[in-house]
């Protein structure tokens, strides 16, 4: 069944997806917030560039991240300058790289429930005395919810799959970069089938159980809804 | 722009805004000015696309506009010449949309929890209290706004725009998407808020019969000009009222009860002119009432029809036809004749009868004509 | 029903014919139309491990030059030409990068047993894009003067079990694991080093190695003997054992002229490294 090398991959690939999940929908909901509300000339650009790791192969993405943390790179020069070391190899490269990979995900289904609200929640909130920040948190957010947590399943669900990405840029360490896709992967190409099916199955098995409990508690705030209505 | 040194009651104030590609409103300029009073009702009124709401947005800060200026009643909100601009959330304002906007993911509680802990000024229980009761809101404040009819969703909005304690309560078209039966249903708590709080109220309004029960003045639009405004009464009831109100057009007489008839649940209701029967809606005798009689709602007979259901009839004198916007018909001016004697007075007491041309040549109507005027229905406006 | 039933099945059927054969039936095709055309030369397609892409396109190149017969050659993953080799992939012979899977294809009957041989055996190199970085001794290995080191997942490539060999040899695998960073396949490995990620690695001289000389950075040459022979073998499959075309180019790839330029992108051959198995017979057998 699952070795303990297997449980240590899941493991990480756990606390890649949820530390991954937390900080996009913090960055990304200020962007997403952006580019639905913007009339800016940038617009365009900024879209296309988030939607970018939508249409690239995740090795090119891999290969650029390679390229871009590492010793020579701008970022890895950076890093380096702060006493950091490079990314590359490291959990927090594999984070930066799935900040990036995973960032269409959860930007867009937050812009379309802003963009969906339209104006008019936002004008209300301003005439009842609420300014920017608080119709932010108490309007915009709350009637975004269902598109925030669409976001935070789609976030997490894809970093968890992430695949090419990590093998460009991870070095298939232990306990640091080892995540179950690579695993499988590793299971895969060494003809251990019977390990890779085990894992996989995990996976189908755990993804399936999240997508589920999301649902239902999605559901279940409906259902509220019907009960006021009733 | 004096007004804005020296504090004066009221609202004065211009704007100006070119028409522009990203404008939903569109088609129009819209050039401003205002000199409103500041108390009690001022209905701005106009055909659509008029730049009624533009203007109200301009009022609120909702729509940005680079060349303006408003003061209301002293205070200076915006004057594009001194770099003043008070943001919307920070102006003393309340603002009821034409859409019933409520907060989708609150409940109609917490919708007014929103205001209240955001009001100028700290609402009592008991002024909630009595803006709840005033709205009869009671009953609907666990629901979710979505389980609320629009009728009673505007009426949560309405309580809600008055929990954040405005100065200047501004209101697009509040009715104008609910049916015929909830703007019936809405109507009188409009005018019980209208008396009970001292709260000057802009009212966007497309429909005459609103204007006409609500307003104290008026301000008449019309491709983003201003293009006439006064006291409601006197402006309602002249016969250069604007015609492009088509079925909406009408005259408003000031009259008062004069006899209650117990036994046909009716009421007399007598103005300079002549008097008119009304369904008793038990109003004291001697009080005085608005009546609202539209074009639309007076047929006219050579010779008396007693055999008609009409309650109302007068005895009337053609004094001017004109064409109607429509071809098919044309307005007809009419004067009571027991109020011929009375030619040198404003004239006030004239009647308007909207037929077609089919019976103004079957008729074969002159100005001099005497008629018969069958009044289909009164509307009593206040 | 039950006709209703059986159309379908055979509807059903004939569309999963068409569907696995038409690729092979454009193909074939394809080939009859060529061979028609020129009237003079065949063509062959054959799987070749990506690692040796730079050499066999030389050798396809001299080989099509004096040869009417034309090569079609896929570059890919070993892994996943077996997988599709055991699917029906339509590929007349496999050019390994191990020596695992042709022999596996054997013993599963879908290559040529008496075909099987070792086309190049594949060279060690420590290696750093920094010149002066890595001596020629490899001293700087024990000396411990580095962040990265990578090398290839021993599990899947021969490089990464030839690369732990040498560490084990030098008495360094326990000391420097930690410092390992592993490419799931060579060419990734190579990657990490040539961007700078890793300060040097174990990788493949034909990665480094052009026309002889290693064309940038430092390198330390690993001796054969650090380490077991990294056969890349090449078998026959079944469906390309009467193609003239495969046949003849078969016997190029022996060739002097051929083997000369296999040696001169960083590989060893049967020719240098003196005769090698048993299979090398077998081979002539074949022919």
């Amino acid at each position: 069944m699952l070795s303990d090398t297997d449980l240590g991959a899941i493991w990480l690939t756990l606390r890649l997806a949820t530390t991954v999940t937390l900080l996009l929908l913090v960055l990304g909901t200020p962007l997403a917030l952006w580019l639905a509300r913007t009339r800016s000339i940038f617009k365009g650009p900024v879209s296309a560039l988030v939607a970018l790791p939508l249409v690239l192969p995740p090795t090119v993405l891999g290969f650029y991240l390679l390229i871009f943390m590492g010793p020579s790179g701008p970022m890895g020069k950076f890093t380096e300058a702060l006493g950091l070391g490079t990314l590359p190899f490291t959990f927090w490269g594999l984070v930066v790289a799935s900040l990036l990979y995973s960032l269409p995900f959860v930007v867009q289904p937050i812009q379309n429930a802003i963009e969906a609200q339209g104006p008019r929640p936002g004008e209300v909130a301003a005439t009842l005395r609420s300014g920017p920040w608080d119709s932010f948190w108490h309007v915009t957010l709350p009637l975004a919810k269902p598109g925030l947590l669409t976001a935070a399943v789609l976030g997490f669900a894809h970093t968890v799959g992430e695949f090419g990405v990590v093998l460009m840029i991870g070095g298939n360490i232990p306990g640091e970069t080892r995540v179950v896709s690579v695993q499988i992967y590793d299971h895969v190409e060494a003809l251990e089938y019977t390990q890779a099916h085990w894992l996989s199955a995990a996976m189908i098995v755990f993804s399936f159980a999240v997508l589920l409990l999301l649902y239902l508690l999605q559901q279940r705030k409906s259902a509220v809804g019907l009960r006021y209505g009733s | 722009m004096d007004h804005n040194r020296d504090p004066t009651p009221g609202i004065q104030g211009h704007f100006h805004l070119p028409r522009s590609n990203g404008d939903q409103q569109g088609a129009f300029t819209l050039d401003a000015k205002l000199d409103l009073p500041g108390t009690g009702v001022t209905g701005i009124f106009g055909p659509s696309g008029s730049g009624k709401t533009t203007l109200l947005r301009c009022i609120a800060g909702l729509q940005s506009c680079k060349n303006a200026s408003l003061s209301v009643n002293g205070e200076t909100w915006q004057c594009s010449s001194k770099r003043v601009f008070i943001p919307v959330h920070r102006r003393p304002l309340g603002f009821v949309f034409q859409q019933p906007s409520l907060f989708a993911h609150l409940s109609a509680g917490k919708n007014l929890e929103f205001a209240r802990k955001r009001a100028g000024e700290a609402v009592s229980d008991s002024d909630f209290q009595k803006i709840i009761e005033l709205m009869g809101i009671g009953d609907l404040l666990s629901r979710g706004p979505e389980s609320l009819s629009g009728g009673e969703q505007q009426r949560v909005a309405i309580a809600r725009a008055l929990l954040i304690k405005p100065r200047l309560l501004l209101m697009d078209e509040p009715l104008a998407s609910l049916d015929q039966m909830r703007k019936r249903e809405i109507l009188p708590y409009l005018e019980k808020m209208h008396r009970a709080f001292d709260i000057p109220i802009l009212y966007v309004s497309h429909s005459v019969d609103e204007i006409a029960r609500l307003a104290d003045y008026l301000l008449l639009m019309e491709e983003g000009k201003v293009i006439g405004e006064g006291k409601a009464a006197a402006l309602l009831s002249r016969e250069d009222f604007p015609a492009q109100l088509g079925d909406d057009l009408g005259v408003l007489l000031e009259a008062k009860i004069a006899e209650r008839d117990d036994q046909w649940k009716l009421l007399r209701a007598g103005f300079e002119g002549g008097a008119l029967w009304l369904r008793d809606g038990g109003e004291p005798i001697g009080e005085s009432i608005r009546l609202r009689v539209l074009a639309r709602d007076i047929s006219l007979t050579r010779s008396e029809d007693t055999a008609s259901s009409i309650l109302n009839r007068l005895p009337v004198r053609v004094q001017e036809i004109s064409p109607d916007r429509d071809p098919a018909m044309v307005l007809v001016r009419l004067k009571p004749l027991s109020d011929e004697g009375n030619e040198n007075t404003s004239g006030s007491t004239r009647l308007i009868a909207r037929i077609t041309r089919r019976s103004l040549h079957q008729l074969s109507l002159v100005a001099g004509s005497e008629l018969w005027a069958q009044i289909k229905s009164v509307a009593i406006v206040r | 029903m039950r006709i209703g039933f059986r159309c379908c099945h055979g509807f059903i059927r004939r569309q999963t014919e068409l569907l696995s054969l038409t690729p092979l039936a454009l193909l074939l095709g394809t080939f009859a139309m060529l061979t028609t055309l020129s009237a003079r030369g065949d063509e062959t397609t054959i799987a070749v491990a990506s690692n040796f892409t730079a050499p066999m396109q030389a050798m396809v190149n001299q080989f099509e030059a004096q040869s009417a017969h034309r090569v079609k050659v896929a570059f890919g993953s070993s892994g996943k030409f077996f997988a599709q080799i055991n699917h029906g992939a339509p590929f007349d012979a496999f050019f390994s990068a191990d020596a695992e899977k042709p022999a596996r294809l054997i013993a599963q009957g879908l290559a040529e047993k008496t075909s099987l041989r070792t086309y190049a055996e594949g060279k060690l190199v420590l290696w750093s894009r920094r010149d002066g970085f890595v001596d020629d001794q490899g001293l700087v290995l024990k000396s411990g003067q580095f962040h990265k080191l990578a090398l290839a997942n021993p599990k899947l490539a021969p490089y990464g079990a030839a690369a732990i060999e040498v560490l084990q040899h030098l008495k360094l695998a326990q000391s420097t694991r930690s410092q390992w960073v592993q490419g799931e396949n060579i060419s990734q490995t190579y990657q990490f080093v040539a961007s700078g990620n890793a300060d040097l690695g174990l990788i493949a001289l034909s990665q480094v190695m052009r026309d002889g000389k290693i064309t940038e950075g430092s390198a330390w040459l690993v001796p054969d003997s650090f380490y077991g022979p990294i056969r890349q073998d090449a078998v026959i499959l079944k469906r390309g054992r009467e193609n003239p075309a495969l046949l003849a180019f078969w016997l190029f790839v022996k060739s002097p002229a051929a083997q000369a330029t296999i040696r001169r992108y960083g590989y060893n051959t049967g020719a240098s490294s003196g005769p090698l198995k048993a299979t090398e017979g077998g081979d002539t057998d074949a022919e």
